[in-house]
């Protein structure tokens, strides 16, 4: 073996040992929440509200807001993403407009998320007087997440061959047809993977529910989408931080039924991209 | 004729979607704006930029935000010393040296990392990372910068490989045939080839970590201990600028000072992350051709 072999074997195991440093702590996070977490949750958990000053009881009413803003986050943040999208990609000519939109889109996906909350809080709780509410902390939760999928849509509408679009164009068809019927089909797996994917992140985050919708305490379900709920994460927070003697079997339970959601989604996610890949039509 | 019409309305939504994207933007700058003009009006720019102070409800108050600025950079830098080797190596590792099967398990477990929620993180650093560093490093806190620093290390480790790995990949084959047909070995050709070329992609990677490590907040507040003062040590509990404004908003009263210096906190928060993320975005362009 020559000197050049045996320096690539000792930086080959130097990358590999680092990249444990890495995995090793991965599953070790993952282990760590499923073996605390899951002997805490039980049916009463899941279904029941908390009582005794949250020490006890379950987190049914948290559950139940997260999957409210994540549904409210969607009916805002896709069609707008979307229609974005489509502008950039079909429409958009290579003017000062289209870069102010595109440079705008970086600038979203980094601004921090307490950033997003203080804007949701003056904007819509303030300004547009929704007060602390399911609608408020949807809008906030959106627009944090339409850069995650202006760019997923985008990258779908580019990967849609040319000629698709010049065809029926040459058929007669107007831009929007072409676009409705010739294109938009075709970019619907990688839509639906980028909406998913941005809506477990909007799942996990505090940040920009804290001052928009996030209740403390509120055992009872909303009745409308004025009202403020509970949600998973702020619960997880405060239980973990702000109330004394909580048994911390309930604060892993409720990071293990956080993480548990965000998971289906993220699976959801990968099966759409995995059964729509093998049926790729060209 | 209806036809028509109705592709005119379709169209205008379109080109009003592209523009609310814009003015979302404008709005957020100009909301953090305007509430922070209204602490300069009260209290000069230049003791709130300068200041090493952040006393928001003595008497007098001081809106000092060095102490904070302070805490972020130490976190980050803590953060990124940690982060940006190992990240690059494993994105090194993933792209040129893992076996097909073993490429594929390591990227899902870093897609695994990138979805669990900050929250979660910050609560497994004070239920065990701060009480564990406590003991082994004899701290008089685990809640310090330190706890910080790795935990954020580790939620940045995402970005920076999977941005890495992709402008490793991208390399084109040609460079590597090239360097293989000369006669360089595997690694080589990873080291003198491929990681120059995919250099712009790997330092828009590295900024984009960075930036992500200064907006999170949850983590920052949950387990760096809340102590707005000027940090000596990263071995000491601190407090960066996106905690302070999480945990003071909900006791400020709504047009006091401290309520608009919480806005001119975000306001800085807004103009850091705008030039980071604009500078990374150049580089990935560049990366591109």
């Amino acid at each position: 073996m020559n000197a050049a072999r045996v320096r690539q074997k000792v930086a080959f195991s130097i990358l590999a040992v680092v990249t444990l440093f890495v995995v090793v702590p991965i599953l070790m996070t993952v282990f760590y929440i499923i073996r605390n977490g899951v002997g805490a949750v039980n049916w009463e958990f899941i279904t029941q509200p908390p009582r005794n000053g949250m020490r006890e009881g379950g987190i049914f009413p948290a559950i139940v807001g997260t999957i409210v803003l994540v549904i409210g986050t969607m009916l805002f943040s896709l069609p707008l993403g979307v229609l974005s999208a489509i502008y950039l990609v079909e429409y958009a000519r290579d003017n000062f407009f289209t870069r102010l939109i595109k440079l705008s889109v970086v600038n979203l996906s980094g601004i921090p998320s307490i950033v997003y909350g203080l804007f949701g809080f003056t904007m819509f709780v303030l300004l547009l007087r929704l007060g602390t509410s399911i609608i408020a902390g949807s809008l906030t939760l959106a627009i944090m997440s339409l850069p995650v999928i202006i760019t997923a849509t985008k990258e779908a509408l580019e990967t849609v061959p040319a000629s698709f679009r010049e065809i029926s164009l040459s058929l007669g068809a107007t831009k929007w047809q072409t676009v409705r019927h010739c294109v938009l089909p075709y970019a619907i797996p990688g839509i639906l993977t980028g909406t998913v994917l941005s809506l477990s992140r909007a799942a996990g985050e505090t940040a920009p529910i804290l001052f928009t919708v996030a209740a403390f305490y509120l055992p009872r379900l909303p009745r409308s989408v004025f009202d403020q709920v509970m949600a998973l994460p702020y619960h997880l927070y405060t239980i973990s931080t702000q109330v004394p003697n909580i048994p911390t079997e309930l604060s892993f339970a409720t990071g293990f039924v956080l993480v548990a959601l965000v998971f289906v989604l993220n699976l959801v996610s990968i099966i759409f991209r995995a059964h729509f890949r093998k049926k790729k039509l060209w | 004729m209806t036809r028509k019409i109705s592709e005119h309305i379709i169209e205008f939504c379109i080109k009003l979607s592209g523009l609310l994207v814009i003015i979302f933007v404008f709005l957020i700058f100009l909301f953090l704006l305007k509430d922070s003009l209204s602490l300069f009006g009260v209290y000069p720019i230049g003791q709130f930029l300068f200041g090493r102070n952040w006393l928001p409800i003595s008497e007098p108050p001081g809106f000092g935000i060095i102490p904070l600025l302070l805490g972020s950079v130490y976190v980050t830098i803590g953060a990124i010393v940690i982060c940006v080797p190992v990240g690059i190596a494993s994105a090194m590792f993933i792209a040129d040296v893992a076996p097909r099967p073993l490429k594929y398990i390591l990227k899902s477990l870093v897609e695994i990392l990138a979805s669990i929620p900050s929250v979660v993180l910050g609560f497994i650093g004070i239920i065990w990372l701060g009480p564990f560093l406590r003991n082994t490093l004899h701290l008089t806190t685990g809640m310090c910068g330190l706890t910080g620093s790795l935990l954020l290390a580790f939620m940045a480790l995402p970005t920076i490989i999977s941005i890495s790995e992709d402008a490793l990949v991208s390399v084109p084959k040609t460079y590597k045939e090239a360097a293989y047909g000369l006669g360089a070995t595997r690694w080589q050709t990873l080291w003198r080839i491929s990681l120059p070329a995919a250099c712009s992609g790997i330092i828009a990677a590295v900024m984009l970590g960075i930036g992500r490590v200064i907006g999170e907040t949850m983590v920052a507040m949950m387990v760096t201990g809340n102590a707005p003062v000027v940090p000596k040590s990263i071995l000491l509990p601190l407090r960066t600028l996106t905690a302070t404004i999480a945990g003071e908003m909900g006791e400020t009263v709504g047009g006091s000072e401290h309520y608009f210096a919480l806005f001119a906190v975000g306001l800085v928060l807004f103009i850091i992350t705008f030039i980071i993320n604009f500078v990374a975005d150049s580089y990935l362009r560049r990366a591109r051709k």
